[in-house]
């Protein structure tokens, strides 16, 4: 079995790398290019430990085979922060416990902000079955749900402020706060 | 010694405790830096897999490991005659990790190899060649009772005669009752607990229920397999990288295995991804020493799913009877129960604990029950937060339930006329000290959630849970840097958030900032023995030893102070976060801070450092009570939970967060193992759904939010009236569930789990009857 030669890019960051036609894109993640952050649960799609997005689509890496992500992007938790800034979800994370031990941490910060980029507005029930695909033993849900929904709460706020002040730039009689919208703007990087 | 002043037995005002920072582990797992099992690799590292038994119960007549090792790129085949049997190792756990000649259950490892990776050591373990003569078998604990059972281990267990025996009834039909004439049984053991006289009690009872109930084996369902790095040098030096609860039991047993000095084994947890008590014992980790010491090379070996399912240690079925007897104004006047719990192929089912807590929560004076250890062909079970405690209460919450409702006495009510409180004598033997029932049952009943009224097809469940709480071997250091910071060193693997609460504990002590102090979990060569972090001992006994090291780091700093001032050392104290003259008679020094004390250590006599080593008591049980409403659908069967409340005695909350964590936690697996989940056995006794999609845990859109409520009725036993938390959650849910439901449908679940179609076959039960 010859190895296959792939071009990528993850986190924004071109990346080559050779792998065995078997290995899934969670294996070479791991194995081949030491990015452990995405974890494998059970290797068969059904834990979303591993969740990475794939040209912006939230998918299980463990389903993707290595060989295939050619010329595409791929986003993992590694990237989530920038540079020593949090992610505003990894923070909410943190300050609600919504982590115990941690390992399915990484695949549900990565699916809620794959929601919060398309639905910054989601309702505790899109929320929950959002995150459905994503197996957690130790919080009972409760916290992760609350960090996603006040996170989703700060997201609206900061957008109400950024149209306000650009509303007030034009017009400066515009009204203090905005309403939140309900649409969230798609997330730069996967605007493509 | 002035220190007593300010450290007063039972600390009840507090800065730092009580508060809920971010945990000190937080941003790693936050990022995905933080090193779990799997994430650990070593230079030149082979690749470790275990061939599995596919058969329950076999022979094993021979294995050809010849074409495996022609195999280029195999370094190393192994079976149970690399690990010969050691004097004095524990006999169970070495058949348990390497079969020897009989495989026992479905997954029961028969061989391993290490390849240079994982594609090769794939192509190995086909080429194996095993001759298996396939014997008879048994997974369901009843049938493993029976006369006419396979038996496991033939010559071990010998028969038992049940008609000398209490309700020899309801252990076995009766004409298995008379024959005692086989050889040998696959009963275990037998216990018994209780006081009084139950049959006498029961003449007094108005009304008497009583029901037969049998639960599911359910497994741990942590996210994260298990997983090892072995490094094993030519000169016998070892270490070992592990996901585990317990690194010194992982070393001892690990060296006793394999005929080692413990010294040659250096043992370093990772970061865990759960472990609900799955991880106190081995499994992989043997397997790879003995791998990487033939090969000469480190070894990673890392379960699959499929084989946690199968191969490690999920918990107990269970088959029980409970008879409660009451006056009708409520009063439980007797009480009566025989347990069965099959443990898998080796003893050690938890039934003694289960059978210990079955009445626990109430104030009895006529108890008996009986627990049955038995064997069968299924995996080993291991613990299960609060093992052996939910099955029982199940039972028996669900015939309290069935009183209340005939009676028609309010559910939290008359567990409130009966509960156990400080005086009472446990069913199981010791009298309670203050503990917390009353006040949970109270505060449940005050709560919103009680009075929400309830809707077509809807209805509400109560129950109570009881867990000892264990305390243990436990040993910390702290180490005072040279800028006042301190290093924090211990033992119990962190599972949910300890680290935080150890770092409260010790600012709360110091009188310090909670940043100031670092929490680290230290490798067996670093610290002295640990005991394995169970029996929710961590907060409790790593919290006690780590308040007693940073006790004496207070005296030596104190002594310091003296020092500098040249007064006595008893004439100095410690107050917020400095060291203070004692008295106006000790002379008028202005304070001197951590930091002063810290950066002159090394002209005062050297590095500054407190210890502590104890086998600690005095855990204090911890009493829950939850409520619970569900909705049914009469149509499918299939029912929904809508809110779902937990209370318990916390003794003291260190950091609340994650005690509200770990009793949401407890909760939704309770309601996982009454809804969903269940070991599948066929009927050639292979696990039929050893996977996340078969076995099927608790999504997010499966559940409410889990309202709780921390009470705290302190613990004499700890110096901060800590209790520990994290198993009682998991012990009313099975039955609060199952309340919930008769309520809402009049149908009373006696098996587990709940599936719909168990539901709506009932439902079409209660239809016909009515018809």
């Amino acid at each position: 079995m010859s190895a296959v030669h792939v071009s990528t890019n993850i986190n924004g960051d071109d990346v080559e790398f050779v792998c065995r036609p078997d290995e899934s894109l969670l294996d070479v993640l791991r194995d081949r290019l030491g990015m452990t952050g995405s974890k494998e649960g059970c290797g068969t799609g059904d834990c979303g430990a591993c969740s990475v997005e794939l040209d912006g689509r939230l998918v299980c890496s463990c389903l993707v085979m290595g060989a295939e992500v050619g010329g595409h992007k791929i986003e993992t938790i590694e990237g989530m922060a920038q540079g020593d800034k949090l992610h505003p979800l990894q923070q909410k994370f943190l300050e609600h416990a919504a982590l115990q031990c941690g390992i399915c941490t990484p695949g549900f910060l990565v699916a809620a902000r794959n929601l919060l980029e398309r639905n910054n507005d989601p309702t505790e029930t899109e929320v929950r079955y959002w995150l459905a695909g994503n197996l957690c033993r130790c919080t009972g849900y409760d916290k992760i749900v609350r960090a996603v929904l006040d996170t989703a709460k700060d997201m609206r706020k900061a957008a109400a402020k950024s149209s306000a002040k650009k509303a007030s730039a034009k017009k400066p009689a515009a009204k203090k706060k905005a309403a939140p919208k309900k649409t969230a703007k798609k997330g730069a990087r996967h605007a493509a | 010694m002035p220190l007593d002043a300010n450290t007063p037995d039972l600390r009840t005002e507090f800065k730092s405790v009580g508060t809920r920072p971010n945990r000190p582990d937080g941003v790693d797992k936050v990022t995905g830096r933080a090193r779990f099992g799997a994430d650990f690799a070593l230079p030149g590292q082979l690749t470790g897999l275990i061939l599995r038994s596919p058969h329950a119960h076999a022979k094993i007549k021979s294995i050809d490991t010849s074409a495996a090792e022609a195999l280029p790129g195999v370094k190393a085949v192994i079976t149970y005659k690399d690990i010969p049997e050691q004097e004095g190792c524990d006999k169970d756990v070495l058949v348990n990790i390497m079969a020897r000649g009989t495989a026992l259950y479905d997954g029961h490892a028969v061989a391993a190899v290490a390849a240079v990776d994982a594609s090769v050591a794939r192509k190995a373990l086909k080429l194996i060649k095993v001759d298996y003569k396939v014997l008879k078998h048994v997974t369901d604990v009843d049938e493993a009772m029976k006369p006419d059972a396979p038996v496991l281990h033939p010559g071990r267990f010998e028969p038992v005669d049940f008609s000398t025996l209490e309700n020899a009834a309801h252990v076995s039909g009766k004409e298995e009752r008379k024959t005692a004439t086989r050889a040998h049984s696959n009963i275990a053991g037998r216990y018994v607990f209780g006081h009084g006289d139950p049959d006498k009690g029961f003449k007094q009872a108005d009304i008497i229920v009583e029901h037969e109930f049998k639960t599911e084996a359910t497994h741990q369902g942590y996210i994260e397999p298990h997983a090892c790095t072995a490094s094993v040098s030519s000169d016998g030096m070892a270490e070992l990288w592990v996901c585990t609860q317990g690194p010194f039991m992982v070393r001892d047993v690990c060296a006793s295995l394999l005929g080692m000095d413990v010294s040659r084994l250096r043992v370093t947890p990772s970061e865990i991804g759960g472990g609900f008590g799955g991880k106190t014992t081995v499994f992989i980790e043997p397997v790879a020493l003995a791998l990487s010491r033939k090969a000469g090379k480190p070894v990673k070996v890392v379960m699959s799913r499929s084989e946690v399912f199968r191969a490690t240690g999920p918990t107990s079925s269970a088959s029980m009877w409970v008879k409660i007897g009451a006056k009708k104004d409520g009063t439980f006047v007797a009480a009566d129960a025989v347990l069965k719990y099959q443990g898998g192929a080796f003893p050690g089912s938890p039934v003694e604990m289960g059978a210990m807590c079955a009445f626990a929560c109430y104030d009895l004076k006529n108890v008996r029950i009986v627990g049955y250890d038995v064997v069968t062909n299924r995996p080993k079970q291991a613990a299960y937060r609060a093992p052996g405690a939910p099955m029982s209460a199940f039972a028996v919450e669900g015939v309290i339930g069935e009183i209340a409702d005939k009676l028609g006495i309010d559910a939290i009510d008359i567990r409130l006329k009966n509960a156990a409180k400080e005086g009472t004598v446990s069913s199981y033997g010791p009298t309670f000290g203050p503990v917390g029932l009353v006040e949970t049952l109270e505060a449940a009943k005050a709560h919103k959630n009680y009075k929400v009224k309830l809707g077509k097809n809807q209805g509400r469940g109560v129950a109570s849970g009881f867990w000892f709480n264990f305390a243990g071997n436990t040993c910390v250091s702290i180490n005072l840097n040279v800028d006042g910071t301190l290093a924090l060193a211990l033992g119990t693997v962190d599972i949910g958030g300890s680290r935080a609460s150890m770092c409260l504990m010790a600012a709360e002590e110091l009188g310090i900032s909670y940043e100031d102090v670092r929490a680290i979990i230290a490798d067996t060569s670093s610290l002295g023995y640990n005991d394995i972090s169970e029996g929710s001992r961590v907060t409790f006994s790593s919290g006690l030893a780590t308040i007693k090291a940073v006790r004496d780091l207070k005296v030596k700093m104190c002594g310091r102070a003296a020092k500098i001032w040249g007064i006595p050392e008893d004439a100095v104290k410690w107050e917020n976060g400095a060291a203070h003259p004692a008295g106006s008679n000790a002379g008028n020094f202005p304070p001197l801070s951590i930091k002063e004390i810290a950066a002159q250590a090394s002209a005062t006599g050297g590095p500054l450092a407190g210890h502590y080593e104890i086998n600690a008591e005095g855990a204090g049980p911890s009493f829950a009570t939850h409520v619970c409403d569900v909705e049914v659908d009469p149509d499918t069967g299939a029912m929904k939970v809508l809110r779902y409340l937990v209370v318990q005695d916390a003794g003291k909350a260190i950091h609340p967060s994650y005690v509200e964590g770990q009793f949401q936690g407890g909760a939704v697996q309770g309601i996982g193992w009454v809804l969903n989940e269940e070991y599948f056995y066929g009927k050639d006794g292979t696990l039929q759904n050893a996977g996340f999609l078969d076995y099927r845990i608790p999504v997010c859109s499966d559940v409410p939010m889990i309202d709780t409520v921390i009470v705290e009725v302190p613990n004499p036993g700890h110096p901060y009236g800590v209790r520990g938390v994290g198993e009682t959650s998991i012990v009313p849910p099975l039955a609060c569930v199952a309340n919930a439901v008769s309520d809402a449908i009049g149908v009373r679940a006696r098996t587990l789990p709940m599936s719909p179609p168990k539901v709506l076959a009932a439902l079409e039960g209660v239809a016909a009857s009515k018809a």
